[in-house]
């Protein structure tokens, strides 16, 4: 396998007496296009910004293509383009002149590539930057972005201001980027985006590397959701160990199983006589939510590992 | 709930932000006008005062910067002084007014408070009350200071009103102009354009006026009617004593408030009445590089600079012939700063002294905008290209300091246009030329302070970086020897060291230890840019 393009060990950033990132692991492998979802404020942008060279780490290592990204800045750069989260734009200037100026900053872009992308976000190159609204300011940074033919493209949540007509072009868009061999690190908290566009994914929280994996690697962390029908009604359920959320309804139950538990539970309920089952796996809704939203699921994950 | 809902809530909050701004600059100007009748005009006899009104009355070119009421003491302190007080209340208006409406507009700040329960005019009367309020704040200051100082009651408050009643029409103008533009930088440029115009037409009303049978006091011609700066002035404080211009006054700003509250009905949140144009589809050639875009930047702001330098220019051009006949005090300030008794030389050495510490506070805004591209975000899409921050400083300090040698070139040319003739000096033009460069390594000093503060206390770089230069401006030629301060002191002014050309020969010694001490202080603050953690918006 070749060097990966982004690596990051133990990775430290404080802001005073706030620590940003507290220990963040992350590898990108070269051709992937890698997820980095966490919620607002778990240290998405910093992590971006320190492999921008932007900001100086305290502690660890983190390079990208290779390179320090503090050291080797200029050479870095020339081989990566950033899509920043909060686009802001000089006002004075047009849409157009912006996309070029970046461009030629960055060392060239394709004017055939810029033109195709004008035309596929639909953005008018003429109007000044502060007549843009937020969404249009961010077609202005993903179109300088996605102009210049680089090895690596890093975008800080790239399509928060964008309608998902818009959203749609980007996907595309990056299925391209993917499928000609480049590598991106997309960062988000959308969950849906994430989970159409990416190989592989890592959640960080509160500065730390909370996941990391395939999707399907990360399922298997998590729960499948159970609906069944049978012949009679289902009694042990409740007293089954991995079995969750609970709701019998004589003949019908609904509950979520722990997937490692999935075989056993099984067997078991094909002794009331399956009728129908369906099962969904989780969507990365539920596994975010365990992580973020009841700090009791994430305990339940944690010793289910 | 009506239009005006929300107005007390939003002006105890323009008051809250504004709590150093606003009380700095009526304290300063307060103590600038207390120092100069206390240092200045006390010491002055009957005939001395007599002497100056004299002599600004019989030269046109000096009524250009005051009218002529009278020779009592408070008399001359009107004349010598009013037009300073005038414009810096003014411009003290005109940013206020911008700041708390068309500034909070730009930035969004506007749209988050226009959510909650405030009416459509409540943002605009909020800034224009506070602003308002501001104003009779600073002319009862005034007046206390011109009483502190012996002056007639009546006529100290009257002088103070005289003041306050410009800085309230500004008030008013900005209330319009930050309607019309969409930028805040436009609001404040097209209420400065007013503030210039309002100031040609006063000086050329005067000018262009007579002296009446005292030969103490010029009576104006119709152009100064047009201007709020004329009526200020035409209250003629300790002399007539006239309220009613005041109530012009009153009457025009009532009449642009009327039209800033008509125009924001005709608007929306955000946008400005005069529509943004459209611009090019690409980038033209000389964008391709951080000067290209520095330049770009800074063009619109050195296109008015220029213009001003090179009016400027004209206007002490023509009346550096008249200068040569002057008498009295004015003679000897004007030889002391030339080091000369030829008091032409004296004059051009100082108008160009001048001209050099107007290209300073130019310099400084440029560079300044070096720490705005950073919080304001534009910084980040720059570097994260292959733009390293020593190349990003870079642009901006070239753009500054050629552009001050532009300013000072232009000045330079509008005086020998217009002194040339008049004079009949060979050589002028290049003396003038190389007078005016010979500046710029004092502008290289301030500069590199500003570059030093933006590295290393970024957060108040913007204050400490105004506050150098006033210091500076104040120890230096300008005020210093006036003021009587100590040798030492003076020196610590990098004005101060510049070769006092045309008057005097240039020597190389100042100049070359100008440059190096800006190169010294510079040099730790790009070192450290190159190493800081940048100030990015979250």
């Amino acid at each position: 396998m070749t060097e990966p393009a982004i690596s990051i060990s133990g990775l430290v950033k404080d802001f005073g007496t706030t620590r940003a990132l507290d220990r963040l692991d992350l590898t990108v492998r070269a051709g992937e296009v890698h997820g980095f979802l966490g919620p607002n404020g778990a240290g998405k942008t910093t992590t971006i910004r320190i492999l921008l060279g932007l900001l100086r780490k305290d502690g660890g290592t983190a390079t990208a293509l290779g390179l320090d990204p503090w050291r080797d800045a200029v050479p870095l750069h020339h081989r990566l383009a950033y899509v920043p989260g909060e686009v802001n734009l000089w006002p004075n200037l047009t849409g157009g002149e912006v996309i070029d100026l970046l461009g030629r900053l960055r060392g060239g872009l394709d004017p055939a590539r810029r033109a195709a992308l004008l035309e596929r976000f639909q953005l008018d190159p003429t109007t000044k930057c502060r007549a843009y609204s937020k969404g249009n300011r961010q077609k202005v940074a993903l179109v300088a972005a996605l102009a210049s033919d680089v090895e690596l493209y890093l975008l800080d949540e790239p399509t928060s201001g964008l309608d998902p007509l818009m959203e749609a072009v980007f996907q595309q868009v990056m299925r391209e980027l993917r499928d000609s061999g480049h590598t991106v690190l997309l960062s988000s908290h959308i969950l849906a985006e994430v989970e159409a566009l990416c190989d592989r994914v890592t959640i960080i929280r509160a500065g730390r590397a909370a996941e990391t994996g395939t999707f399907d690697e990360l399922r298997h962390l998590t729960r499948t959701t159970v609906t069944v029908e049978t012949a009679r009604p289902v009694t042990a359920l409740q007293r089954m160990y991995g079995v969750h959320d609970v709701h019998v309804n004589t003949t019908h139950a609904t509950f979520s199983v722990d997937n490692k538990r999935l075989n056993t539970v099984l067997a078991e309920l094909t002794m009331f006589g399956v009728r129908s089952l369906k099962s969904s796996p989780p969507t990365l809704e539920e596994l975010f939510l365990r992580h973020y939203g009841e700090d009791a699921a994430v305990e339940e994950l944690s010793a289910a590992r | 709930m009506n239009g005006f809902t929300g107005t007390a809530a939003l002006a105890r909050l323009a008051i809250r932000r504004d709590r150093f701004v606003l009380p700095g600059w009526i304290i300063g100007l307060t103590l600038l006008l207390a120092g100069i009748v206390a240092g200045l005009i006390s010491g002055l006899s009957a005939q001395d005062l007599r002497e100056e009104t004299e002599l600004n009355v019989n030269s046109p070119g000096l009524r250009l910067f005051g009218l002529a009421s009278g020779a009592s003491a408070g008399s001359y302190a009107m004349l010598r002084d009013y037009l300073t007080l005038a414009i810096l209340a003014a411009v003290m208006s005109i940013l206020a007014v911008v700041r708390h409406t068309r500034q909070a507009e730009e930035t969004g700040r506007a749209e988050l408070v226009g959510a909650a329960v405030v009416g459509r005019y409540a943002s605009l009367s909020a800034a224009v009350l506070v602003t308002v309020a501001a104003n009779v704040l600073l002319a009862a200051m005034l007046g206390l200071a011109l009483v502190a100082n012996g002056q007639p009651a009546f006529g100290s408050f009257t002088a103070g009103a005289s003041v306050g009643a410009v800085g309230i029409v500004f008030a008013g103008v900005a209330a319009v102009t930050a309607q019309l533009s969409s930028t805040t930088r436009g609001a404040i440029g097209q209420a400065g354009a007013v503030l210039g115009v309002a100031f040609l037409l006063s000086g050329v009303g005067n000018m262009l006026g007579s002296a009446d049978a005292s030969g103490l006091r010029v009576v104006s011609a119709w152009p100064a009617w047009l201007s709020p700066i004329g009526w200020g002035e035409q209250v003629r404080p300790f002399d007539g004593n006239h309220w009613w211009p005041c109530a012009v006054a009153a009457a025009a700003f009532f009449a642009l408030v009327d039209t800033a509250f008509l125009l924001t009905n005709h608007r929306d949140i955000g946008r400005g009445v005069l529509p943004d144009r459209r611009g090019n589809a690409t980038a033209g050639r000389s964008l391709r590089g951080p000067i290209g875009l520095t330049w770009r930047l800074q063009r619109g702001a050195t296109l008015g600079w220029a213009v001003a330098m090179l009016a400027f220019g004209v206007i002490f051009g023509a009346v550096s012939e008249q200068a040569g006949r002057m008498q009295g005090s004015a003679r000897e300030w004007y030889a002391r700063w030339g080091g000369t008794d030829e008091i032409v030389d004296g004059f051009l050495t100082s108008v160009i002294g001048m001209a050099g510490i107007a290209a300073a506070i130019y310099v400084v805004q440029l560079l300044l905008r070096m720490r705005s591209e950073e919080t304001g975000g534009t910084l980040e899409p720059i570097l994260s290209s292959a733009v390293d921050r020593l190349r990003w400083a870079t642009s901006h300090i070239l753009t500054a300091s050629l552009g001050a040698a532009g300013l000072l070139l232009l000045f330079a040319i509008g005086t020998a246009a217009t002194a040339g003739p008049l004079l009949d000096t060979p050589g002028l033009f290049g003396d003038l030329t190389l007078a005016a460069l010979v500046q710029v390594p004092a502008l290289l000093v301030v500069g590199a302070v500003v570059v030093a503060l933006v590295a290393f206390q970024p957060r108040w770089s913007g204050a400490i970086s105004w506050a150098t230069l006033i210091g500076a401006i104040l120890l230096g030629p300008l005020f210093g020897p006036t003021l009587g301060l100590p040798q030492w002191l003076q020196d610590i002014s990098p004005f101060t060291h510049t070769p006092k050309a045309p008057a005097a020969e240039i020597t190389l010694l100042p100049v070359i230890t100008l440059v190096l001490i800006s190169t010294v202080l510079a040099s730790p603050g790009l070192l450290r840019l190159h190493r800081r953690d940048l100030l990015l918006p979250a």
